[in-house]
């Protein structure tokens, strides 16, 4: 039976959410550890009234260059799941902030060695003191090398403490 | 031969979402032309990450002003296939990288006015405008943050890196006036709550950017002349070779992809 007749027979609630378990585990190409969910990528799952699955996902920076890949992705993972009549659009509104990762997201990041990012206050502040802790020993004696890092979206400090070089989830 | 530069209608709502655009392209071309070149590796990261940051907004733009003219042209088409008179970017993007002093001034004079226009966009009644606007202020608001400390830096640091901070200054100065000017096409998107008023924005750019010359100790020069042409595009020498480099492969192979 082919993928198209089976969600014929299938509710329409029941493919959305097939076609959730599936894209929920798709994960962030820059870092693996993450899923798109965690990241709060991931925007909604619809039924469009075509009966297509319409997946809507928001770049955490315009200029992400992994937007492209996740969307691959993300039609293969439904592809996998026997979802062939599948879309997916990129939304730019509303924009994407740091508040939409999960706390699930924040463990894994700190665990993989990237520092989640701290609270939104300080953002447009000149030198402006972040508490950042140390992702490797928690120390907070640490201090920022480079406002920018390894990707758009991280920023790259060091731990005075440990000694150790580390990556920021920068706060936006 | 048959030219490859495209021809449209240019609408006042397209003609806005150009100058936003190449605005936002070319300087983002113009950083990304420091990779490898910085002075120090974190530096070059992080122009290189502000290049993409503008590149990424300028696709956004561009994809945007493609679906108004709505002939079936694409974001490629008017990022690779106009001649520089068909570019609608202020002259301050334009001017070369110079030193580091000179990129660093250029970004705080066009960022700081860039995210005041960015906030007001986002009340725009022109939906994909706000929410473009929403998108790009955010990064404006990070890109200020590492350029004013770095202004800062330069203008209190040394007697060498303090002359060259206020000669960037004095040099890019007259084009700042450029920014705030609005034409006949802008003053119906702004009757229209479609655009802000960029006019309205000098006074709040002053506030903004006279602390962070003044932690700086650099002097505000007074410049009598403010050149401009820039958004009706009558450009400077500087455009060209920018638009060389950037055009070569979609000119001299049209519609060649990936």
């Amino acid at each position: 039976m082919s993928a198209t007749a089976v969600a014929e027979f299938a509710s329409d609630g029941d493919l959305v959410t097939r076609a959730r378990a599936a894209v929920e585990q798709v994960c962030d190409p820059e870092i693996p550890v993450l899923t798109i969910a965690d990241l709060g990528v991931l925007r909604s799952i619809d039924m469009a009234s075509d009966g297509a699955i319409e997946i809507a996902i928001t770049p955490t920076y315009s200029g992400c260059p992994a937007m492209d890949v996740i969307g691959f992705e993300v039609k293969a993972a439904l592809i996998k799941a026997g979802i062939d009549n599948a879309r997916v659009r990129q939304v730019l509104s509303p924009a994407w902030t740091t508040d939409w990762m999960s706390e699930t997201g924040k463990a894994k990041l700190r665990a993989y060695g990237v520092a989640p990012p701290a609270a939104r206050a300080s953002r447009r502040a000149l030198f402006g003191e972040e508490s950042v802790a140390c992702p490797h020993c928690g120390s907070q004696h640490t201090e920022k090398v480079s406002e920018f890092g390894s990707t758009a979206c991280k920023a790259l400090w060091r731990c005075t403490a440990c000694r150790e070089p580390f990556d920021y989830f920068k706060c936006i | 031969m048959a030219t490859t530069t495209i021809s449209f209608a240019e609408t006042p709502l397209l003609n806005l979402v150009l100058r936003r655009a190449d605005d936002a392209l070319i300087l983002g071309h113009h950083l990304s032309e420091w990779c490898g070149h910085a002075p120090m590796v974190e530096e070059d990261i992080a122009l290189a990450n502000i290049a993409l940051d503008l590149i990424g907004q300028s696709r956004s733009l561009y994809d945007y002003a493609a679906q108004v003219e709505g002939s079936g042209l694409t974001e490629d088409h008017f990022a690779y296939r106009r001649e520089q008179h068909q570019y609608r970017n202020c002259l301050l993007v334009e001017q070369p990288n110079g030193d580091f002093a000179a990129t660093i001034v250029r970004q705080v004079l066009f960022s700081t006015f860039m995210d005041l226009y960015w906030r007001e966009m986002m009340s725009s009644r022109d939906s994909t405008l706000a929410a473009i606007a929403a998108k790009a202020e955010k990064e404006t608001a990070y890109h200020i943050r590492h350029s004013a400390e770095w202004l800062i830096r330069l203008g209190d640091g040394t007697d060498e890196s303090h002359a060259r901070a206020q000669a960037a200054l004095d040099e890019l100065w007259a084009f700042t006036g450029e920014l705030f000017e609005v034409d006949a096409v802008e003053r119906s998107l702004i009757d229209a709550g479609i655009a802000p008023d960029a006019g309205a924005l000098r006074d709040r750019w002053h506030e903004r950017i006279a602390p962070i010359l003044r932690e700086a100790t650099l002097n505000i020069p007074s410049a009598p002349f403010m050149q401009s042409g820039g958004r009706s595009g009558r450009h400077g020498e500087h455009l060209g070779y920018i638009l060389a480099d950037l055009q070569y492969l979609q000119r001299a192979h049209p519609e060649a992809v990936w």
